[in-house]
C-alpha cells in the first residue's frame, strides 16, 4: 500500500484503505442534523392528514396557540403566498411540474400530507400542540389504485385535468407487429411490483438559522446535493443565493429519497423567517413512512419475439407506475428510461415501448438507487419464464443473446449507445463461481428428496455519471497549505457513500503525497463550489474527474518551483512521498512543506510567472454523456413450501465497475444495494388499503432485511475501464438493480415442479404458498 | 406535567437534572446530557439505534424513561472508545471490515456487540447473526458488521483476521 511507485501511478488507488469517516462515527461523534442544538431553537411538528382526500372545512389554531410553550401555528395561509420560486435545478423553471403548495390548501391529497406546522420550545410541547390543532375535514372520494387511476372519474390535481401526468414512447408497438406475427416464439406476462422505500436510517432533517438583520439562511441539512438545497432555498425565498449556506456533514443514508427538496422542507425554510429562533425539523418514523414518498410500485405487459433457437427478435414493454399524489421530480423523463433500458444488455434488434405515470392520493413518489429497476426486474423475469415456456435453460437462453464485446460499441433499438462493458464476461464468471453445473445436480437430488432449491439469474447494463446538464460537471479546490499539507473542497457531504476517503485517496495520487498529509472539507455551500450531489451513481467519475483537473493545475506549479529551487528542468521533477526530487537522484529533492513555505511565504523566490500560494480550483466538466456499468446477480435458495419462507443460501454478484478506488467501498456500496433488493422482494412493502389508509407505518409493520435473513454475498470483478477519469464507473445504485429479479428468479424456480409463474412482487410467505395452493387446484 | 429529580451516571460521570416523566432515556442522554451520539432510528424499539448500556445491559433508550434510569450506571457510544480515542476492540474491527457507511446506526450497533460478546465471548455464526437482529441497518447489507464481529472473535480464539 506504501511502496513507492513510478510518477503518475497510484499508491492508494485500489487499495482497501480505512475510511477517513470512521473515528467520528464510530465514536459518536458526528454531526447529523438532530444532532445540532442552537442557542434558542424551536422546534416544528407537522398536523397530518389522516384522509386520502379531502376539503379542509376550518383550521383552528386557537387552543394548540393557548399553549405554553408554543410559538406559532401556520397553515396554508401563513406559508403559501411567501413562495417565490420554487423548482428543482434538474428539471428547470419551465417543467410541466406538479403544483406543489407547501402546506395543502383547500384540499389534502394523501394520509400524511402537511395541513399545519406547529413550531414550540421543544419537539414534546410540540406534539402536544399538534393534537390541540382541530381540522374540519369533508372527505372526498379518491384515487387509490392507480392501475385504475386513467380512467377514474375522480381527479387528484383538478387543475392538471386527468391522472395521467405524463407518457413517452419509442416506436409504435405496430413497428414491430410483423416480427411477433411471424415469430416461433412470442412469450408475454403483466409484471407487478410493489411500493417499497429507501428507508434511510436517519429520516429528513432540516435546521434553519435565519437571521432577521442580515437576511442571511443557515441551513443544517440532511441531503445529497447541499447545493441544490441552497439553490432551492434561495429561489424559494427569493434570497440570493450567496446569502443561504447549507451544511451537510453527517447524513444518515439517503439511497434517493435525500436528493430532492419536498414540500415538508419547503414548509421549514418558509416558517424559520416567521419565529423567533432557529428552527429543527426531525421527520420521525412514521412520517418517514408516510410522507417521505413511495418508490418502485409499478407494472408492466411485457413482451419478447424469440426465433426457434431462442435468438431474440424483438421486445416490448408498456409500463405504468404510481407517482402519488406530489412526485418528485416531475417522474415522466425517468419512466422513459424504463422503457429505452428495456432491452438491456443483450443482442435485441427491434425494440417499443410506451410509458405512464399516474396521479393517486398516496405519498408522492421520489427516486430510490436505480429508479428505472424495473426494466431489468420486469426484462429478467420474462426471460426465466420464457426459458421454461421454451424448454431452454435459463442461463443458456442468456448465452445465446448476451452482447458480446467484439460487438461493442452497440446502440440498442432504442438508441442507447452501449460500450465499454462486458456482459458477458461477469455473466460467465458468476456461474463458474457458483458452479452452475454443479447446482443443478444438488438441485435435483434435494428435489427427490422433497426439498426446493432454485437459482435466479439477472444481467443489467446501467447509464452512471450523467455528462448532461446540471449533472455534468464537478469542481475541486485544492489548497496545500503553507505547512504543505493538502486540503481538497469539493461538495460531497457524507451520506454513507464514503466520498471523504475516495477524495483523499484520490487527491493523495494525483499529488503524490502521502495519504496522512491530505484531508477534505465538504458538505459546506460556503466553500466549496457547486456539486449536484450524490445521485446517479455519479460522485466517483466525478470527483476523479474535478480532482484529475486541479490537481494537473498544482502539479505543474510545484514542479515549477522545484525545479527553479534545484535547478532542474521542470520535466525532470518527480512527486511522490509528500516530495519533489529530480528524476534518477532522488536524494536532490524538496518536501511539500519546503515548497509551500516558498510559496507562501517568500513569494520572491519563485520562478517567474508562478503565482504565490499554493492552491487552485477548476471544474471538471463530464468527458462523456454516460458511464455505462454492467454486472450479473446470482442467486440460489432454498423454499420451504410448507411455511412458504425463502432462505437465500448463496448470493453472487460479478461487476464491472472498472477499476475500483477502494474495495471495501465498492463491496459496500453492492452489498447494501442488494440486502434493498431482497427486501424489496420478500420483506418490505409499503401498503395502503383499498381505502387509501397507508398500513405499514412502524417497523413492526415494513419489514426490514435483518442480519438473519441475509446470506453472505461473494463478489467478482471484471476490470472494463471507462473511457472517464480513471477508468472508473459508478457503482451506487447496481445492487439494487440487479438482486431483485435474482432473488424472484430464483424462487420461480425453486417452485418449478409446481408449475407457478411468478409474475407479482412481493414473494412473502403469504404469496407464495398462495402461488403453491393455486396450481396444486 | 409532574417532573422529578434523576441522577444517571453516565460514562462514569454524574449527571443529574430535574426532568419530566414522560423524557425518554434517549432525550435525556441527547438533550439534557448533550451526548448526541446516541441516534433515534423509530423511537419505537424495533432499529436499535438508540441502544445504551444501563448497568452493563444493552437496552433501547428510546423505551425507557429517563426516570427509570435513575441510580444507574448508563455508557453511551462516547463511553466506549478509551478517553485518549483509541477504538475499542470492536470499534476497531468495525473500521477494519467497512461495518458502517453513513453511520447512524453504528452506535447501537457497537454498543449492542459490546454488550454481546462480554455474554458470549465465542458465538457461533447463528448466533451473532440472532444477537445483531435486533439492529437495523440499511448502507451495508451486514456484510461488513458480521464480518467485523467475526473478527474480534476469531482474534479472542487467537485467529489472524482473515
Amino acid at each position: 500500500m506504501t511502496v513507492p511507485t513510478a510518477e503518475g501511478s497510484t499508491r492508494y488507488a485500489g487499495a482497501r484503505i480505512n475510511r477517513v469517516e470512521d473515528a467520528r462515527l464510530l465514536s459518536g461523534r458526528g454531526t447529523f442534523v438532530d444532532d445540532v442544538s442552537l442557542p434558542g431553537m424551536l422546534h416544528a411538528c407537522f398536523v397530518r392528514s389522516p384522509l386520502p382526500r379531502a376539503t379542509i372545512r376550518s383550521i383552528d389554531t386557537k387552543a394548540a396557540l393557548a399553549m405554553p410553550g408554543v410559538h406559532a401555528v401556520f397553515t396554508a395561509a401563513d406559508l403559501n403566498p411567501d413562495v417565490n420560486e420554487q423548482w428543482h435545478t434538474s428539471v428547470g423553471p419551465e417543467g410541466p411540474e406538479t403544483p406543489r403548495p407547501p402546506l395543502a390548501e383547500g384540499e389534502v391529497r394523501f394520509v400524511g400530507d402537511a395541513v399545519a406546522l406547529v413550531v414550540a420550545e421543544s419537539r414534546y410541547l410540540a406534539e402536544d400542540a399538534v393534537d390541540l390543532v382541530e381540522v374540519d375535514y369533508d372527505p372526498l372520494p379518491a384515487v387509490v389504485d392507480y392501475t385504475t387511476a386513467e380512467q377514474a372519474a375522480t381527479l387528484v390535481h383538478e387543475s392538471h385535468g386527468s391522472n395521467l401526468i405524463g407518457q413517452m414512447s419509442g416506436l409504435p408497438a405496430s413497428a414491430l407487429q410483423e416480427v411477433f406475427d411471424s415469430a416461433a416464439h412470442v412469450v408475454g406476462e403483466t409484471i407487478y411490483q410493489q411500493a417499497y422505500v429507501p428507508v434511510p436510517m436517519e429520516g429528513r432533517a432540516l435546521a434553519v438559522d435565519y437571521s432577521a438583520p442580515t437576511g442571511e439562511l443557515t441551513i443544517y441539512s440532511a441531503t445529497q446535493a447541499p447545493h441544490e438545497v441552497r439553490l432551492f432555498c434561495s429561489r424559494l425565498l427569493g434570497v440570493p443565493e450567496q446569502k443561504v449556506r447549507v451544511i451537510a456533514r453527517d447524513t444518515g443514508g439517503g439511497f434517493g429519497q435525500k436528493i430532492m427538496v419536498q414540500r415538508d422542507e419547503m414548509c421549514i425554510m418558509l416558517a424559520a423567517r416567521k419565529v423567533p429562533g432557529p428552527l429543527k425539523w426531525i421527520e420521525d418514523r412514521r412520517e418517514n413512512l408516510i410522507a417521505a414518498g413511495q418508490s418502485r410500485h409499478e407494472h408492466a405487459a411485457v413482451k419478447m419475439a424469440f426465433d426457434a433457437e431462442g435468438t431474440i427478435q424483438a421486445a416490448q414493454i408498456d409500463f405504468v407506475s404510481d407517482c402519488g399524489a406530489y412526485p418528485t421530480p416531475w417522474p415522466v423523463s425517468t419512466s422513459s428510461v424504463v422503457g429505452a433500458l428495456f432491452p438491456g444488455p443483450y443482442r435485441v434488434p427491434r425494440a417499443s415501448f410506451t410509458t405512464k405515470t399516474m396521479y393517486t392520493n398516496t405519498v408522492g413518489r421520489t427516486a430510490y438507487r436505480g429508479p428505472w429497476q424495473f426494466e431489468t426486474l420486469a426484462r429478467e423475469m420474462l426471460l426465466d419464464i420464457a426459458a421454461r415456456q421454451m424448454g431452454i435453460d435459463p442461463m443458456e437462453l442468456r448465452r445465446r443473446n448476451l452482447l458480446r464485446r467484439d460487438e461493442l460499441p452497440y446502440t440498442n433499438a432504442n438508441g442507447m449507445p452501449f460500450d465499454h462493458i462486458s456482459p458477458m464476461e461477469t455473466f460467465e464468471q458468476a456461474l463458474d463461481m457458483l458452479d452452475y453445473p454443479a447446482f443443478r445436480k444438488e438441485q435435483a437430488e434435494a428435489r427427490a428428496a422433497g426439498r426446493y432449491l432454485g437459482v435466479g439469474i439477472s444481467n443489467y447494463v446501467e447509464p452512471s455519471s450523467p455528462g448532461f446538464g446540471y449533472y455534468a460537471t464537478e469542481a475541486a479546490t485544492i489548497r496545500v497549505e503553507p505547512s504543505g499539507k493538502v486540503n481538497v473542497y469539493i461538495a460531497g457531504g457524507s451520506t454513507g457513500n464514503s466520498i471523504e476517503t475516495t477524495v483523499v485517496q484520490l487527491a493523495a495520487d494525483a499529488l503524490g503525497v502521502d495519504i496522512e498529509d491530505v484531508a477534505t472539507i465538504q458538505g459546506d455551500t460556503a466553500v466549496t463550489g457547486f456539486g449536484a450531489g450524490a445521485a446517479g451513481s455519479r460522485s466517483a467519475s466525478m470527483t476523479a474527474g474535478a480532482i484529475r483537473e486541479t490537481s494537473a493545475i498544482l502539479r505543474e506549479r510545484i514542479k515549477a518551483i522545484a525545479a527553479h529551487k534545484l535547478e532542474a528542468a521542470p520535466e525532470d521533477i518527480e512527486l511522490g512521498n509528500s516530495r519533489a526530487s529530480v528524476r534518477g537522484t532522488p536524494t536532490i529533492g524538496m518536501s511539500l512543506g519546503e515548497l509551500a513555505r516558498a510559496a507562501y511565504f517568500d513569494p520572491y523566490s519563485l520562478p517567474p510567472g508562478v503565482p504565490a500560494g499554493l492552491e487552485a480550483s477548476a471544474r471538471y466538466t463530464a468527458d462523456t454523456r454516460f458511464v455505462w456499468v454492467n454486472a450479473t446477480h446470482l442467486c440460489t435458495c432454498e423454499v420451504d413450501v410448507a411455511t412458504g419462507a425463502v432462505k437465500l443460501l448463496r448470493f453472487i454478484v460479478s461487476e464491472d465497475c472498472g477499476p475500483m478506488i477502494n474495495p471495501n467501498v465498492v463491496e459496500g456500496q453492492i452489498a447494501g444495494g442488494v440486502v434493498q433488493g431482497i427486501g424489496g422482494v420478500l420483506y418490505e412493502h409499503l401498503a395502503y388499503d383499498e381505502d387509501g389508509n397507508p398500513i405499514t407505518t412502524t417497523f413492526m409493520d415494513y419489514l426490514l432485511p435483518t442480519a438473519t435473513e441475509v446470506p453472505v454475498i461473494e463478489y467478482g470483478h471484471i476490470e472494463t475501464p471507462s473511457p472517464g477519469p480513471g477508468g472508473y464507473k459508478g457503482v451506487g445504485e447496481g445492487g439494487a438493480i440487479g438482486a431483485p429479479p435474482a432473488v424472484v428468479n430464483a424462487v420461480a424456480d425453486a417452485l418449478a415442479p409446481f408449475g407457478v409463474t411468478v409474475t407479482r412482487l412481493p414473494l412473502g410467505p403469504t404469496q407464495i404458498h398462495a402461488l403453491i395452493a393455486g396450481n396444486r387446484g | 406535567m409532574g417532573e422529578t429529580t434523576v441522577n444517571v451516571t453516565v460514562n462514569g460521570r454524574s449527571c443529574e437534572a430535574v426532568v419530566e416523566a414522560r423524557l425518554t432515556l434517549a432525550d435525556f442522554l441527547r438533550e439534557t446530557c448533550h451526548l448526541t451520539g446516541t441516534h433515534l432510528g423509530c423511537e419505537h424499539g424495533v432499529c436499535g439505534a438508540c441502544t445504551v448500556l444501563v448497568d452493563g445491559a444493552a437496552v433501547r433508550s428510546c423505551l425507557m424513561f429517563a426516570v427509570q434510569a435513575g441510580g444507574t450506571e448508563v455508557t453511551t457510544i462516547e463511553g466506549i472508545a478509551a478517553p485518549d480515542g483509541e477504538l475499542s476492540t470492536v470499534q476497531a474491527a468495525f473500521r477494519d471490515c467497512h461495518g458502517l457507511q453513513c453511520g447512524y446506526c453504528t452506535p447501537g450497533f457497537i454498543v449492542s456487540v459490546t454488550a454481546f460478546l462480554e455474554d458470549n465471548p465465542s458465538p457461533t455464526d447463528q448466533e451473532i447473526r440472532e444477537a445483531l437482529s435486533g439492529n437495523l441497518c440499511r448502507c451495508t447489507g451486514y456484510q461488513g458488521i458480521l464480518n467485523a464481529v467475526h473478527q474480534v472473535t476469531g482474534a479472542a480464539r487467537g485467529e489472524e483476521p482473515a
